[in-house]
């Protein structure tokens, strides 16, 4: 399982844009939303959790195809499903190192970005650590999204539509903590429920995943 | 005799032809006679005029658009623990009602907010979440265009049906947490003090029994044309190997 993972990481680190891609894009997405609404500090502050977490989602959003699809190009997923490691294992590795090539730097550079949009000082703890919490949680119901589309030709759009109401209660539950936090208020309680998600998330979707992908290469 | 002979498609079709004019005529008569006596034959309320009478519409639809989605779980979880087609072909069928029912409860929610809270859009937790279901209803259909293989289609949409249901429903509480509403509380339960007043309840039960029978008949009549379909297509393929 350790070799998928280094296999899984070295692939996205040498393939060009997978690791530099998803942080690019959130990157823009933090310019230009002030480009947009205007460079008043007052207003940028009031909307910072928000872009700052839709703009994580989509970033993570952006690389979910990679995840089964080049395996499944090349025939390596019919490799891994009969291979003696278990196919839930499988498709919980590729969520773990999708994170750890997107949702992991996308929380280490949020701060830089909280910085651009003008994000109150108290806010910062509470968006890394909603973040941190957080993406797990996005990268491994992408994984599903992924599984599901695996099999089709063009899937990417149809992935966003799957899988994005799918993201909606880790959304809100993110956004809130930051938002709550930015505000000095008390920020436990959605971050626990977010946490809650994303635990929950991680123990059951890899099955469901894995169910998924047995179907699709039937 | 047991429920499950009717996962047999010869027998369903022999049943649901028979039990399909009943229904809807049913079906027909209860929401003419439920809608005439809610437009016609009941008084304007006190403070909302007779834009009240939206209700026999919105709720039926609302109600309707939710127990879809439920019904369509159910059907997944049948067709993947026992594998009968005719589940699979049911919720398939469900889910285009499904999806109109969102949209007329959306879109009639928003002609009585107008009126009424002077917006046709609130991001209301009950608005929010029924936007986010008519999403889940979206993604759901689009996955059984995009598939060809009929029965790999019915497994991937019943998986999405499964986890969806979950994400629906946690949606659902996260809306609540998210922002209070404009929209008033359940005022239909049994065991409340402060509901509807009875005028305005008799005729909407009228409407709500009128569409659930429509919605069976529906779904009775789109699951006829899906097994028709698929017989076709498997004579087709016979056609074609000989």
């Amino acid at each position: 399982m350790i070799a998928l993972l280094a296999r899984d990481l070295r692939l996205a680190m040498r393939a060009g844009g997978g690791f530099g891609l998803g942080l690019a894009f959130f990157l823009l997405v933090a310019v230009l939303v002030p480009l947009g609404v205007g460079p008043e500090g007052a207003v940028l502050a009031k909307i910072a959790p928000g872009i700052l977490w839709v703009a994580a989602l989509l970033a993570c959003l952006l690389s979910l195809d990679r995840i089964f699809a080049l395996d499944f190009e090349d025939g390596s997923l019919d490799l891994l499903a009969t291979a003696p490691i278990p196919l839930e294992g499988v498709v919980a590795i590729k969520a773990l190192a999708h994170w750890l090539v997107t949702g992991l730097p996308l929380t280490l550079a949020a701060p830089v970005l909280g910085l651009l949009l003008n994000l109150p000082v108290a806010g910062y703890g509470w968006l890394v650590l909603s973040l941190a919490f957080g993406t797990p949680a996005l990268s491994v119901i992408g994984a599903f999204g992924a599984a599901l589309t695996v099999g089709l030709k063009r899937g990417g759009l149809l992935l966003s539509l799957l899988v994005l109401p799918l993201y909606v209660p880790t959304l809100i539950f993110g956004a809130e903590v930051v938002k709550r936090g930015a505000q000095g208020l008390e920020a436990t309680t959605p971050l626990l429920l977010m946490t809650g998600i994303t635990l929950g998330s991680l123990a059951l979707l890899p099955f469901a995943a894995a169910l998924v992908i047995r179907i699709n290469l039937r | 005799m047991s429920l499950w002979e009717y996962a047999n498609p010869k027998k369903f079709m022999q049943t649901s032809a028979i039990a399909l004019p009943w229904v809807m005529g049913a079906a027909l008569i209860l929401m003419c006679a439920g809608l005439f006596w809610g437009f016609f034959l009941t008084p304007d309320d006190y403070k909302q005029g007779a834009t009240v009478k939206i209700i026999y519409l919105h709720v039926p639809a609302a109600m309707l658009a939710i127990n879809a989605w439920f019904m369509m779980l159910v059907a997944s979880l049948i067709w993947l623990v026992r594998r009968h087609h005719v589940s699979a072909l049911a919720a398939k069928a469900a889910a285009p009602i499904g999806v109109t029912f969102t949209l007329i409860s959306l879109v009639t929610g928003a002609i009585w907010g107008q009126p009424m809270w002077g917006t046709w859009w609130a991001w209301d937790p009950r608005l929010t979440a029924f936007l986010i279901l008519f999403l889940f209803y979206l993604g759901y259909l689009a996955l059984w265009e995009a598939i060809d293989d009929p029965d790999t289609a019915a497994d991937l949409t019943s998986v999405l049906c499964i986890v969806g249901s979950v994400f629906a429903v946690l949606s659902r509480y996260a809306v609540n947490f998210w922002n209070q509403g404009l929209h008033q509380g359940a005022s239909l339960s049994l065991d409340e003090k402060e509901n509807v007043a009875d005028v305005f309840w008799f005729p909407l039960l009228v409407c709500i029994a009128g569409f659930g029978l429509f919605f069976v008949a529906m779904v009775l009549l789109r699951t006829r044309t899906e097994v028709r379909a698929r017989r076709l297509s498997a004579l087709l393929a016979r056609e074609r190997q000989a």
